[in-house]
Parts: C-alpha cells; structure tokens; sequence
C-alpha cells in the first residue's frame, strides 16, 4: 500500500482518499480554527453592519433588526438540509461510512437553524403583527423542516447498527428533499387559500443595500459556523464510531 | 446612529423582542460547541480507560 | 405480473385469517371523527365547516395504524427474507404488498367517508368529492407510509417513530385533499385540486416502490 498522506506532493487532492475517517480526522482538526476565525470576523462585520450601519425602517422601526438573524437562520436550515441529503446520499452510493457521518454531524445544527428561524419568527411576528405564530407559509414550512430533521435525528438515534442507520437515514434524508418542495409548494397554497393574500413575514418592499449586506455577512457567519460546528462534531463521531481501531488508540489524545 | 447606549438597549420599544432573538440565538450558538466538546471529553475519557484495562489486564496476566 | 397478483393474493389471505387487525384500524377512524363533535359541540354549521380537515386526519392516523401491518409480521416470522431472496423482482413483491394494504385499509375509508360525512352535516357534492380525494389519496398514503413502515422494521419504540417519520410526508396529500372538499363547499373549482392529487400518485407510484425496496434490503441486512 503506498503512502497514502501525500497531501503536500499532490496538488490535486485525491478526494477518495480523504474519505477514510483516518485521513480525515486530522485534517478537519487543523481546517476548525480557521473556521470558527472566518466565523467571529463575518459574525463581527455582520452584527456591525446590522445594529450600526442599517437605518430604521420607516414602518417597522427597530424591531426589524431581527431580520439579520431570522432570513440567514431560514437560509441556513434550508441549505443544511440539501447539504445532509447530499452527504447522505454520496454515503448510500459509494458506501462509504464518513459521508455518513458527515450527515449525521450536520442534522443536529439545521434543526438548531429551523428552530431559531421559527422563534426570531415569532419573536418577529409578535411586535408587528401582533401574534407569536401565524400560519404563514414560510414559517409553516420551517416548522414541517423542523419535524424533517427531528425525524432524521431519531431514526439514526433508535437503529443500532450504525451502517443500518446510516442507510436508512440516507434514504430518510433523500425522500425529505424531494418533499420539501412539493411540501413547501403545497403549504403556500393552502396559506393563500385560507388566509388571503397577507403580508409575507419575509417580503420586504425595498430592500436597503445595507440591510441586504448585513443578511449576507450573518448568512456567510452562520455558513463558516456551521462548517465548524460539523467538523467538531465528525471528529466526536469519528471517535465513538472507530474506537476499537488502531490509528485511533495511536492518538496522541487517547494514547495512555 | 445610536445618540446613546440607552438608546441602543432599548431598540425603540422593541427591545424585548430583538434581545430575546438575538440572546436564545447567541445562546444556541454557544451551547452547540460546547456541547460537542463535552462529548469529546468524554468519548476520550472512556477510550483512555479502556486502554487503561486493557494494560493492567496483560499485565495481571503475565 | 403474476408476481404481483400473488403477492396480493397472499396478504390478503393473511388478512382475512386476522380480520380483527384491520377491523380495528377501521374502527378506529369512525371513533376518532365521533370524537371530534363530542368535543367540539353540535353546530352544524361548525361541524360542516371543520368536516374535510377531521375526516382526512382521520384517515391519516387510521392509515398509520393498519401501517404496522405492513412489513413486521413478515419481518418478525423470517418470510420477509425469504421474499427479499426469492427471484422475482423485489420491487413488484413489494409494490403488491401496498396495494393489499390500501385495498385492506384505505378502499373501506373511501367506502365509510361518507358515512361519516353525513354525521358531520355534509351535502351531496361535498360528499362525493370526499370520496373522490380519499379515493386518490389513499394509494399515496399507502405508499408513502410503506417507507416509514421499512425504515422502522424491528426498531424499538417504531411504530411512534414511523408516524414522526411519515405524517410530515402526509402533509402535500392532506392539504389537497381537505382542501378540494372545503373549496367545494364554498363553491370554488376543485379541477386543480384533483389534479394535484393525481399528480403525487403518479409520483409516488413511480418512484416509491423503488425506494421501499431499498429500504426493506437495508432493515434485513
């Protein structure tokens, strides 16, 4: 078997090899830093340009600023899902148990992203259209998001074998992306058919330059977060999952 | 922008909804890390006892 | 072709020789929506309002109860691998396993709805298309359900599991159903809504099968 750490001479990184958890685990140790980094800089910018730079809106005055972390939390939990699916599903094509675990590490904060899109929702609806929940048809949605991911978490928690629930996860994930759309379709309907056309919670007339840039800069903070949430939380499953294997015992952390 | 940091804190009226928003968001932000760090913490602890036996185990043996 | 009929065939005897599983299922869904004037008052008015929304809930939650049915006798007795072994095509075994279940859970909803419907004030058209949207939703509840139900197979606590897992699947079918026989009530067209129903049957008979199947080879691995 040749060498297979030969990051440094191939310029062209053989994606298969990093698909061994062995290979793997050290490199998402050195990639979090500069994840959590990208994080606080974005996060910094984002929260400036958000409390400091937007103006007040002339009809929603302050309490709009909620926009900047409920719109990159919808995003975000959105593009969460398409990412697990993906992973999941180059799990149940190539077999191969890493992608698997990748999924499984980013379940967890999509439905922490759905879960804050629905409360800075509500906490949004409250002051401006004067109820904690409405039945509109993007939070409808998020909520029905939500109960996707929650039902992803369990299936994987309740299956022992961990390649069975791998499997079985992945095709949980990838019937929910087909759904969400025809869900998310089918939710909108119902909302202008029952309720009329009212105000969208998220359609803003003209959207300020600024404001768009500070949705963008919270998006791209909750983005660089959510990578470095999931390597942390891969390596963690790396750990539980291969710990009888040697490369594991041979870590300088677990090493006696 | 802000004539005061009162002025700031208090979000034109709005500031119960903006800073729960924006605390349960830091909130869970926060928890996240930290709670994957704890169960590193704790997969480790368990795998340094395991080899721990597992020494003391040959050795009792020999 | 054959394969299917006798797969079909075979769960259908398997139901009759246990007729009390699927009875209660039924029975099921005639208490829930009883329940539901029980708790809410006698209006007419209200009843007929909230009468679409009650009867497909209900016939969601009843198709989840007969769902259990599906795979986990066959799963817990050994025959579920022995089908899965069998030369003919996994997917058509599987796919006659739905249509036993909806014809042994669904068809008598489509056949009891408007029974129900009367107890709950309906008129005549809405009636009608109440069994309509059962009619077409009810082989996608089947369908879509079968997934939950082999996702699920030997699972602890997987009954509970399988209906997180499958009612937000439920949800496209639920609106479109009740929502046809609500806009018929009001008088509005229910063209589109029908369409939409035979649109996700068509989709779920398409792809579904194909997914049960794989889904099925992984709970026996």
């Amino acid at each position: 078997m040749t060498d297979t750490n030969n990051f440094d001479k191939n310029r062209l990184v053989n994606w298969f090899k990093l698909s061994s958890p062995s290979t793997f685990y050290p490199v998402a140790g050195k990639l979090i830093p500069f994840f959590w980094v990208l994080t606080a800089i974005f996060g910094l910018a984002g929260l400036w340009v958000s409390f400091f730079v937007a103006p007040v809106d002339a009809v929603q005055g302050q309490g709009y600023r909620i926009i900047f972390i409920h719109v990159p939390a919808s995003w975000m939990s959105m593009f969460i899902y398409l990412v697990m699916a993906a992973w999941a599903g180059l799990g149940l094509i190539f077999n191969t148990r890493l992608s698997a675990m990748m999924a499984q590490a980013l379940a967890p904060i999509g439905a922490w992203m759905a879960f804050l899109s629905l409360w800075t929702g509500a906490f949004w609806g409250k002051p401006m259209w004067g109820a904690w929940w409405v039945w509109d048809a993007r939070l409808t949605s998020e909520l029905i998001l939500l109960f996707l991911y929650l039902g992803f978490i369990a299936l994987q928690a309740s299956i022992d074998n961990p390649r069975r629930a791998d499997k079985a996860g992945a095709i949980l994930a990838l019937v929910g992306v087909v759904n969400v759309p025809i869900i998310y379709f089918s939710v909108k309907w119902w909302n202008t058919l029952h309720q009329g056309a009212s105000v969208s919670l998220t359609k803003a007339p003209a959207m300020a330059q600024t404001m768009l840039l500070g949705m963008l800069l919270m998006a791209l903070c909750f983005w660089m977060y959510t990578i470095a949430v999931g390597l942390m939380r891969v390596r963690a499953i790396i750990l539980e999952r291969e710990a009888h294997t040697d490369w594991v015992r041979q870590l300088d952390e677990v090493k006696v | 922008m802000w004539n005061s940091p009162a002025e700031f804190f208090a979000m034109g009226g709005y500031a119960l909804y903006v800073w729960c928003s924006f605390g349960v968001c830091l909130a869970v932000l926060l928890f996240e890390p930290l709670s994957i760090c704890a169960r590193n913490k704790a997969i480790i602890r368990r795998l340094k006892q395991e080899q721990l036996a597992e020494q003391f185990d040959k050795e009792g043996s020999q | 072709m054959s394969v299917l009929l006798a797969m079909i065939r075979r769960d259908l005897l398997l139901v009759m020789r246990r007729k009390s599983e699927v009875l209660t299922a039924l029975f099921f869904f005639v208490v829930v929506t009883s329940l539901f004037p029980l708790g809410i008052g006698a209006d007419t008015a209200l009843l007929r309002k909230i009468a679409p929304g009650v009867i497909w809930v209900a016939a969601l939650l009843s198709t989840l109860l007969g769902l259990q049915r599906m795979f986990a006798a066959d799963y817990a007795d050994g025959a579920l691998e022995q089908i899965a072994l069998s030369p003919q095509p996994m997917v058509l075994l599987v796919a006659g396993k739905m249509i036993a279940h909806w014809m042994v859970c669904g068809l008598p909803l489509v056949i009891l709805a408007p029974i129900i419907g009367i107890q709950f004030d309906l008129d005549t058209s809405s009636l009608y298309i109440l069994m309509g949207t059962l009619l077409l939703g009810t082989p996608v509840l089947s369908l879509l359900g079968s997934i939950g139900a082999a996702l699920t197979l030997g699972v602890r606590g997987g009954s509970v599991l399988m209906s997180l897992l499958v009612l937000p699947l439920y949800i496209p079918v639920l609106i479109f159903g009740a929502g046809a026989v609500y806009a018929n009530s009001v008088g509005l067209d229910t063209s589109g809504h029908f369409s939409l129903l035979g649109a996700l049957l068509i989709l779920a008979l398409a792809f579904v099968p194909w997914v049960t199947a794989a889904a099925v080879k992984i709970a026996i691995e």
